[in-house]
């Protein structure tokens, strides 16, 4: 389970209540609810998934069992700068995994992971359209192609560590 | 509803649309194997998930093997379930099963009584065709004073989900994580005791493997009985006379009150004692708080709440101090049958005989997991020293009979000791759904109009239906009763309450399904329903069978408040005998 504890704001809960009422607490619509809810907070900690739970009328765990079943949902705040590795066929015969191996390095985190000062984030992804660009690394916004695990460092100094 | 017609096997049989494949084929008498599958008629409850794949068949024209407990029937459809395909896919299935799967059998609290196991038996299983390649999951021990979990052991059938979202309404459990990951577990994968966990029991009643099973007390109750320097008293509930032989292969109804006493005996109890002495002086103590409470209410006082709630099972308890802690108010405070004994033990029984608290040893055979974690707390303790030290189950008790190398079935009968053995019908019955109402209405009536009852019988308050409504005609005051069995359908009365719809004066709630004799530390019922049918016939037949069967009458209950507790509710009987309620809700991040 996620380690943080988040105290919610009334705001906060009331927020999440609205997304819950938008979809009338149908029990069928609980994914809707959790990807309306990831969407605004980045990601799904306890406390949020008990709020869901009770506005629903669901129990907890089948709340938490849909958010563990699909990897779409997180538990782990990302971080401020997200990073993303293409690991998609063209990206990955090209080297991707040497990439992510010296980001997980120079990181020292493992992929769905957020670095102890909340700075960065790792996760990978299939196939951003830029296959020309192989291997591609994604933070945030901006992407970088061509990517060699000599470049990582330099690429995370960019964002100030 | 429209027929289909279809061939199964080579023979044609004709059922209903939506007919599943394997129900089908059950009607012509073929047995096809089922695993997660489970179907407890009387109640209503099915569980077809589709997920172990055991039960595949064959069906023309599909180009895969389809599981016959979630497909449904069609017209002209041709199936086999004993093909070839068929028997060298479910050996697959069954090998990848057991693949993931622990090989501790030899030493697993369910072997001999574990469906996997059966079905090994039963498809030939020899040897695990690449094994020394498998991965295999493993998952930690999780321990909580009635239920012990482990995951190693579980093969994703989700009957215990079932049980405990659907049936119960708890929503203790859900399958969590993906792949090898995937587990059964409370949410946040928090240990059961932070968890809605009630401990009926029922997932343990289900469970297919060794992956649910109850905490063991029978060693420490070994130990006690080795040890010269303590008394130790047993009590038995009334629901395990009525399921205990099943244990011993003999049918199930089977009554084995007598021989259940010389066993105790023989194991070297030094006082057999029975809870259904208890429950008499629980109908005492809740049918005067009944006619109280109904009295000021009649009376136009606006501070008493109808209805009054009964409170002998622990897993209702619980369920009402997570799930409606806000009415912790309406139900009865007297505490439950084995925590009226254990405290009457303690004190009464203890003074009479000169044993000192803490040299007594109290140890109560139960149908009911809840019972271990209810003796435990704190509240049922004197200065650290529990009223109740050890509760075991049905099937624990049974385990304790065959070590000691005893032969129940053809042990003679005994009776149990005095004084707290003497108990009359109306404690026997508290063993099934509308029984314990039934027993406080035999004598709230005789108390609230002086008269004597011509039949003891309330058959309207008796069944096996979720929800059950009677009234009863307390010479021209109509008292309206209200019967639950199963948490899903106390929710529902509950609910009515809240909202304030109830019409009842009084609730009888139990957990589990047909009241104790269902309850989850009874022998396994393998989703036979019609074995609680029998036990509940049981149950009754030795209700008619006793010559006193209102608790009032019990001449050791009137006994106990001429010497020692004076009047039901006085201020000592309040002290020894009833108990209060607290919030068990807990958000996550405060454990």
């Amino acid at each position: 389970m996620s380690s943080v504890k988040v105290e919610l704001r009334k705001d906060q809960i009331e927020k999440i209540h609205s997304f819950c009422d938008a979809f009338n607490n149908a029990h069928g619509e609980l994914i809707n609810v959790l990807h309306k809810t990831q969407s605004e907070f980045g990601y799904l900690p306890a406390e949020v998934q008990e709020v869901i739970a009770d506005r629903m009328g669901l129990p907890v765990a089948k709340v938490f069992g849909v958010v563990t079943f699909y990897s779409f949902f997180t538990m782990i705040p990302k971080g401020e700068f997200p990073i993303s590795i293409c690991t998609g066929t063209a990206c990955y015969v090209r080297g991707a995994e040497n990439v992510l191996a010296e980001f997980k390095k120079q990181l020292n985190i493992e992929v769905g992971e957020t670095s102890a000062d909340g700075k960065f984030s790792l996760s990978c992804l299939r196939c951003v359209g830029a296959c020309g660009l192989a291997p591609v690394v994604l933070v945030g916004d901006k992407t970088y192609g061509r990517v060699a695990p000599d470049d990582v460092k330099e690429i995370i100094s960019e964002y100030g560590s | 509803m429209d027929q289909v017609k279809l061939i199964i096997d080579g023979k044609m049989v004709e059922v209903p649309a939506g007919t599943t494949v394997y129900k089908a084929a059950k009607v012509l008498g073929i047995d096809i194997p089922v695993l997660c599958y489970m179907d407890l008629k009387d109640l209503n409850i099915e569980n077809k998930p589709g997920g172990c794949r055991i039960c595949s068949v064959e069906i023309e024209g599909r180009r895969n093997l389809a599981p016959s407990c979630s497909t449904d029937v069609a017209d002209g459809m041709v199936v086999k379930t004993n093909s070839m395909r068929v028997i060298n896919a479910r050996r697959t299935v069954m090998e990848l099963i057991l693949s993931d799967h622990p090989k501790d059998c030899l030493i697993c609290a369910k072997s001999g009584n574990c469906d996997l196991q059966d079905m090994a038996i039963k498809l030939g299983i020899r040897d695990i065709p690449g094994q020394e390649y498998a991965e295999v999951s493993t998952y930690r021990l999780d321990t909580s004073p009635s239920i012990i979990r482990e995951m190693d052991k579980c093969i994703m059938c989700r009957r215990c989900e079932t049980m405990c979202n659907d049936f119960q309404t708890v929503g203790a459990l859900n399958a969590v994580n993906r792949g090898f990951h995937a587990v059964v577990a409370p949410a946040f994968e928090m240990n059961l005791e932070h968890s809605p966990c009630t401990y009926c029991g029922q997932c343990v009643a289900v469970c297919p493997t060794g992956a649910l099973t109850e905490v063991d007390h029978t060693p420490k109750v070994i130990q006690a009985l080795s040890d010269p320097t303590k008394t130790v008293v047993v009590q038995t509930a009334p629901a395990v006379r009525a399921a205990l032989g099943e244990e011993f292969g003999l049918e199930p109804g089977t009554r084995v009150t007598g021989k259940m006493v010389t066993a105790l005996k023989n194991l070297g109890f030094d006082y057999v004692f029975d809870t259904d002495f208890a429950a008499d002086l629980t109908i005492m103590e809740e049918g005067t708080e009944l006619l109280d409470r109904l009295t000021k209410h009649l009376n136009g006082d606006k501070d008493v709440q109808l209805p009054i709630l009964t409170s002998c099972c622990p897993g209702w308890v619980n369920f009402f101090e997570y799930h409606f802690s806000e009415m912790k108010d309406i139900p009865s405070t007297a505490r439950s049958p084995q925590q009226m004994f254990g405290s009457i033990a303690k004190s009464y029984f203890a003074e009479q005989i000169g044993v000192d608290r803490k040299e007594m040893v109290v140890v109560s055979i139960m149908p009911c997991l809840a019972k271990k974690y209810e003796c435990q707390r704190d509240e049922f303790k004197v200065d650290s020293n529990p009223d109740v030290d050890y509760s075991i189950t049905t099937r624990e008790l049974a385990h304790l009979i065959k070590q000691a190398n005893m032969d129940l079935v053809n042990m003679e009968d005994n009776e149990f000791d005095a004084p707290l053995g003497e108990s009359t019908g109306a404690g026997v019955i508290f063993g099934a759904t509308g029984g314990v109402i039934e027993a406080a209405t035999r004598t709230a009536y005789e108390l609230h109009t002086g008269k004597t009852l011509e039949s003891v019988d309330f058959k309207q308050l008796r069944g096996l239906e979720g929800i059950r409504s009677a009234s009863v005609d307390f010479d021209g005051l109509e008292i309206k009763i209200g019967i639950a069995h199963g948490l899903g359908n106390a929710r529902k009365l509950l609910e009515d309450i809240k909202a304030g719809n109830s019409q009842y004066h009084a609730i009888e709630i139990m957990a589990c399904p047909g009241g104790c004799i269902g309850g989850g530390g009874q022998p396994l019922h393998h989703g036979d329903s019609s074995i609680l049918k029998a036990r509940t016939k049981a149950i009754y037949a030795e209700d008619e069978g006793k010559v006193l069967r209102k608790s009032h009458e019990n001449p050791y209950i009137i006994k106990l408040y001429e010497e020692f507790l004076g009047n039901p509710m006085s201020e000592k009987a309040h002290q020894l005998l009833h108990t209060h309620y607290f919030e068990r809700k807990k958000k996550v991040f405060e454990v």
